[in-house]
């Protein structure tokens, strides 16, 4: 897992924004093992306590378990990956909305800003060659509300 | 029992207030950024935690008792500018430190060495200043020290040696069991490894609190906190 921090936001949020992005695209798989705490810290140069506080929330939220003595591992369970998805996808949606309206954009306007840069990302696409893929995987998952940011920050 | 407690703690040199009344809990088992620019009152406060400086008024308590002989032996202090004796190798520095302290673990502080690319056989006077620097670290890391602390073990190192000297605290670091406080003014590297920050400035504590709560709260990096507050 390759966490970008932003040191403005709390660490531990962002460790946790960190497995369930990977949990999302389906780097992390159900059974999978999770980094322990203190190779975690070491890589990250971030606290323990820091990175068992996220590991724990983690836990509470139910997509990952601990296993006395084995480590931390991502729950088994149908729709876990695919209710994770949902669940950074509703952020990255609510986070740019929040963006938009601080912009002080309407309803609609936001609607027809995201297809226009949609269709300006498509004909950059159709030049160039590299965001083709992520395209039709951003147009897979959610048909009904295409405001899913290809480029994927974390938010 | 809280790791460190002060009460209303002046110093004061002469006719310079290097602490203007200090009161300060800090809870075990955490690594705390005891941070502020050069002067705030840093290595003052750090040195009477470890007995080698005496409040002018006030009160201190380092797990649960007043500083003495009995603490000091709980404590492993980092100080700034090593007190090696140039003519010892790395290996006779740490035979020496376990001949000072009976909670260090020999075999730890060998396999440390290595972890930090350090040659046991070198002569310290041969070492450049990033490599005291980290052995200094791996003398401290070896002792079962309840309380460690370190001032400024960043200043003037090589960023090499800084990033390896924060991995080693970040992974080497017994929680749960062990308090550490680092002084420092480098906060923008070392930030994510503190659970706690006390701010400190002027021999005041401007600011402290929980890190990550402090970040949710005002949507800064330690380091543009640091750069308001100090």
């Amino acid at each position: 897992m390759q966490i970008n921090f932003d040191e403005s936001i709390p660490i531990y949020v962002q460790i946790m924004q960190g497995v369930m992005w990977d949990v999302a695209v389906g780097a992390l798989a159900p059974g999978d093992k999770l980094l322990s705490v203190r190779d975690l810290a070491r890589d990250a140069k971030t606290n323990p306590n820091t990175v068992q506080r996220a590991y724990m929330e983690l836990e509470r939220m139910g997509i990952v378990e601990t296993q006395r003595g084995q480590g931390t591992f991502i729950k088994a369970g149908p729709g876990l990956a695919k209710e994770v998805r949902s669940e950074v996808t509703a952020t990255a949606v609510r986070s740019f909305i929040n963006e938009m309206r601080r912009l002080r954009y309407s309803n609609e306007e936001i609607v027809g800003l995201v297809s226009q840069g949609l269709d300006e990302a498509s004909t950059a696409d159709g030049d160039g060659q590299t965001a083709a893929t992520d395209q039709t995987v951003a147009d897979g998952l959610a048909p009904g509300q295409p405001t899913k940011d290809p480029d994927g920050g974390v938010h | 029992m809280l790791a460190i407690e002060m009460a209303n703690v002046q110093k004061r040199y002469y006719r310079s207030h290097a602490l203007r009344g200090i009161s300060l809990q800090i809870e075990p088992g955490k690594i705390v950024g005891l941070l502020g620019p050069n002067g705030a009152g840093k290595s003052t406060l750090l040195k009477i935690c470890a007995g080698l400086a005496h409040p002018t008024t006030g009160r201190v308590h380092v797990m649960g008792r007043d500083v003495s002989t009995a603490t000091k032996g709980l404590t492993a202090f980092v100080p700034e500018n090593d007190t090696f004796y140039s003519w010892m190798t790395a290996r006779q520095a740490v035979a020496f430190e376990s001949s000072m302290f009976s909670d260090m673990d020999v075999s730890d502080a060998m396999d440390l060495l290595r972890e930090l690319k350090l040659d046991p056989d070198n002569k310290i006077s041969s070492l450049s200043k990033g490599q005291r620097g980290r052995l200094k670290l791996a003398l401290a890391m070896s002792r079962r020290a309840g309380l460690v602390l370190m001032d400024e073990p960043l200043a003037g190192i090589d960023p090499p040696s800084r990033a390896a000297i924060l991995e080693t605290i970040a992974s080497r670091y017994r929680a749960g069991e062990q308090t550490i406080v680092i002084s420092t003014h480098e906060v923008l590297e070392s930030e994510k490894l503190f659970e706690d920050v006390v701010f400190l400035s002027d021999g005041q504590i401007v600011l402290s609190g929980y890190a990550d709560e402090l970040r949710a709260k005002r949507g800064k990096s330690l380091n543009e906190i640091f750069a308001e507050v100090c």
